[in-house]
Order: C-alpha cells, then structure tokens, then sequence
C-alpha cells in the first residue's frame, strides 16, 4: 500500500458538557490522524461520544479546547459528507430530491446536478425509485439513499455516524457489502462510526478503540486482512477477541 | 371474511339505529306534546322549513342561500386573512429569536382573551359594519394559526437541521428549505383549528347589526319565536363546517402528503 498522508489531524480534543448543574466530560485529549482514502473505523462502547466527535469534526459542534488540522485547510461547510444514523431524509422531497439537494444549495444548475445525483443514484443500486418518497422505502433503501446523497455533495471526507446501527442484521451485512463496494469506486476518506466490532474488522483499513467515557483513543489496530473478509476467519475472529477483550464495558 | 361482513352490516344497523331513535324521540316528544313545538320543533317540520327556506326570503328578508351565501363570504375572507397574515408570522416567531423573544409575550396575553370579548371594544372602535365582524372572526382564526406554524418550526427535528448544515445552507435557506415544509404538518392542523373557529364565531359576529347571514338568521328566529328557523341555520352551519373541513384535509393531502411525524 502507498504511503498514505494525513487527510486530518485531531490534536487534544476536549469536549465538557454542562446539564443541570452537572457537568459531563464526554471528549478527553483525544487524538488520532486520519489518512488519505482511508477507512477508519472509530469503535467504542454506547454513549461514548462518538457522535459528539464527528459532530465537532463537521462542525455542527465547537470542541472546548484541542486543535483539528485538514490538509490543505479547514474544509468549508458543504465540503464533508454527513451520514447519520437515523438516516434523516426530508421526507417532503423524493429520492431525487434528496440526493440532488446539496447541490441545489449550492446552486448547481438543474441539468447538471440531475445527471449528477442521478449518478449516485445508480451506484446505491435505487435505479428506477427516483420519483419515490422516503415513506415508501424500507430502511435499508432510506440508508442508500442517505449514502447516495452525502456522496452527491462531492465531499473528499465521509463522516458515517452508526449509519448501519438502525437495520436488521440481514440488512446490515447487505449493507457493509455495499459500502465497500461504493468505497471502491469512489475514494473518499471515510470516518466511520461504530459500536458493533464485527462491522469494525469487517469494514476498517484501521480501528481505533475508543475508552469510554470521558473518552479517547485507547488502541490502534491495522487490520490487514485481504477483502472480502469472512466472519469466520481465524484470523478474523482472533483479531475479534483481542479488541473484546480490551473493550470497556459500559455499564 | 364472511363474518367480516356480516359485523359491518351490523355495525352499521347500530349506527342507523342511533340515529333513527335521536330523530325519533325528538319527534315524538314534539308531536306528544311533552315540549312546546312553541320552543321545540319537530325534524318534521324542520325538513319543511328547510325545503322552503331554499327560495322563501319570508320572514327573515333572505332566501337561505343568499344568508349562507353572506356568511360564508364574511367567514372565508376573514379566515383567509388570518392564515395569509397569521402562518408567515408563527413562522418567523419560530425560527427567529429576535422576532420570538419580541412578539411572544404580547401574544401569550392576548391568546386568552376569547374573540367573543372583542366585541364590544371592536363596535366602540370600529362599528358594526363589515369591517367589524371580520375583525373578530379574523381575531379567532388568527390564534391558532400563530401557534400551530411557531409550534411547527420548533420541532423541527435537529438532525435534518444539521444535514442541511453539512450542505453549507445559510440560516435563511434552512429556514425555507427545511424547517418551513417540516412546519406545514402542524400548519394545516393550525388552518383547520382556525377554520374551525372562524365558522363557530360567525354567529357572535353577525350579533353585531347585520340584515343578512346565518347568524343573523337564527337571531331573528329566536325573537320571531320560530325554532325551525333556528334549527334550519345551526343545521346549515354545522354542514357546512364538516364539508370546509373535509376539503381542506383533501388539501393538505395534495399539499404535505408524507405524514406528520413520518420517520425518514
């Protein structure tokens, strides 16, 4: 594999909240790097704040203290791709619009952002469900449309918060295929969120287990397995019991 | 699947049967004389008074269409001015602080202040001419209107609110592409509320001098002592309020047809 450069770099993020009198330290001198086109799996326990993570690391939230370093500068709202968990589409919109909506923002004409979003469309395998409203899809295809359109933004980074953690387990692994199959095609920087260790080895270039609460990096793991990975490699499931068995159970 | 049926048919006896015996102790306690037909009519002769009503203008001045006619025009356009001026304004209370912070209290007093207590400021300031009567009725489907479009915006669920944030929207872009279609749910419950009370005001409006209206109708029914009358135009309007109604869920079906709270 080529020499991979930092695409981010994440330098003694804290995060404090403060509810009721009671303050809750979520983030604690956290810090990691992401590389290049990379697929970074951030494992942790629930409620460990890794959705408060990728929120600072979009911006929809402001850290209380640590630095956050992009190659080639602070990307501008608009230019990192958001998926989340509870897929969150505008119901209001079709598939179509959903997917093309970024663009719209950005003023995008018509013709040249239908021909793009309908080029996402296609690679999430929704051909034919353009016109459709997001009340007439079952989950998995709301998540396909969620990908297809924080794709559609032409993001260089992919923040991925559980995407997956609403479906059926059948549903999942269907999924997990796709993504990599997407990550294939079109090379982004993924940062994927996490709290299934399975889905962790079974998509990540590289892990990083997450402490819980107040949270920070705890371990790295490379996982150097040829894809497509089988859940019931030894190598696979011995990579499995070493990061259980370092996991903070979460009481 | 054949018991299915049969217990729809039955429920539907039932529902029959209700209604045949509402309509049939009235028209006995009628025709028995337990109440004075004085004070009480009979269905009967409701039926009469309302086929005749149709192209009759005696005793009240007006056929009942053309009395339906003048109220439903009061009640409309005085709806339609409480939602024009009413959703912009809940809205942009919802959404912006400044406007919030400025109008709500003001709005949190007047809120309580049943329309029908307008009344007698309105006439002192305004008359008893037209502009009057849809003062008060625009006064009560104005509330609801307010409420329901502030209410909407402020549920607006975060989450879509920040995916819009990640698309690098403006405030303003988010207001209009995102929190004001989530909002329209709630506004139509809103339009519907305010409907509702801009037809159940119409009669306290028409109290007011009028020569013409359904309200005015039944005034003049209670001081001719003609209880068909009265009942002929509470009939009219609570006909009318069900249609209004149904044709505006038709509406918001063809406007907003994802569901409120549909998760996506």
């Amino acid at each position: 594999m080529a020499v991979l450069e930092n695409k981010i770099s994440v330098r003694n993020l804290c995060k404090t909240y403060e509810m009721k009198g009671n303050s809750h330290e979520v983030l604690r001198n956290m810090s990691f790097d992401v590389r290049e086109n990379e697929f970074l799996v951030l494992l942790g326990p629930g409620q460990c704040g890794k959705t408060v993570l990728l929120n600072i690391l979009a911006e929809l939230e402001q850290p209380d203290g640590g630095e956050i370093v992009f190659a080639g500068g602070r990307p501008r709202m608009g230019e990192i791709g958001f998926v989340f968990q509870k897929y969150a589409l505008f119901p209001w919109k079709t598939v179509m619009g959903n997917v093309e909506m970024s663009l719209k923002l950005r003023g995008v004409d018509k013709e040249t952002r239908r021909a793009a979003a309908q080029e996402y469309i296609d690679m999430v395998g929704l051909s034919g469900f353009e016109k459709a409203l997001p009340k007439q899809l079952s989950g998995g295809m709301k998540q396909r449309v969620g990908i297809a359109r924080a794709y559609a933004s032409e993001a260089s980074i992919m923040l991925m918060d559980e995407p997956f953690g609403a479906l059926d387990a059948q549903t999942r692994y269907q999924m997990e295929d796709e993504i990599l199959r997407i990550c294939e095609k079109k090379k982004r920087t993924v940062v994927f969120v996490t709290n299934n260790v399975e889905e962790a080895i079974y998509l990540g270039d590289r892990i990083l287990l997450l402490s819980s609460r107040p949270s920070s990096v705890k371990e790295e793991y490379v996982v150097d397995l040829p894809r497509p990975r089988k859940h019931t490699d030894p190598a696979f499931l011995a990579l499995r019991n070493r990061i259980v068995s370092n996991t903070d159970l979460n009481i | 699947m054949k018991l299915k049926k049969k217990n729809q048919i039955k429920y539907f006896l039932l529902s029959v049967l209700g209604l045949a015996a509402f309509f049939g102790i009235w028209e006995l306690s009628v025709r028995l004389g337990w109440v004075s037909d004085r004070t009480l009519s009979a269905p009967s002769a409701v039926i009469e008074t309302l086929i005749r009503k149709l192209t009759d203008a005696k005793p009240d001045g007006s056929t009942l269409p053309q009395h339906f006619w003048q109220s439903l025009k009061l009640a409309l356009s005085s709806f339609l001015v409480a939602v024009v001026v009413g959703v912009p304004l809940g809205w942009v209370m919802g959404y912006y602080k400044v406007a919030d912070r400025l109008l709500t209290p003001l709005f949190e007093i007047l809120r309580p202040i049943p329309p029908i207590a307008w009344i007698p400021i309105v006439i002192l300031t305004m008359g008893i001419g037209m502009r009057a009567k849809i003062f008060i009725i625009f006064l009560a489907a104005f509330v609801p209107c307010v409420i329901n479009s502030y209410l909407g915006i402020r549920l607006t669920d975060p989450v879509k609110i920040n995916v819009a944030k990640t698309f690098g929207a403006s405030p303003f872009k988010i207001f209009t592409t995102v929190c004001i279609p989530s909002s329209l749910n709630m506004v139509f419950t809103g339009v519907r509320l305010s409907l509702n009370s801009s037809w159940t005001t119409l009669v306290a409006a028409e109290m007011l001098a009028s020569s013409r209206g359904l309200g005015y109708m039944i005034q003049l029914g209670r001081t001719l002592i003609r209880p068909d009358i009265i009942i002929v135009g509470m009939i009219t309007i609570g006909i009318t309020g069900a249609l209004l109604n149904k044709l505006l869920a038709l509406l918001e079906k063809k406007i907003a047809p994802w569901r409120y709270r549909d998760e996506a």
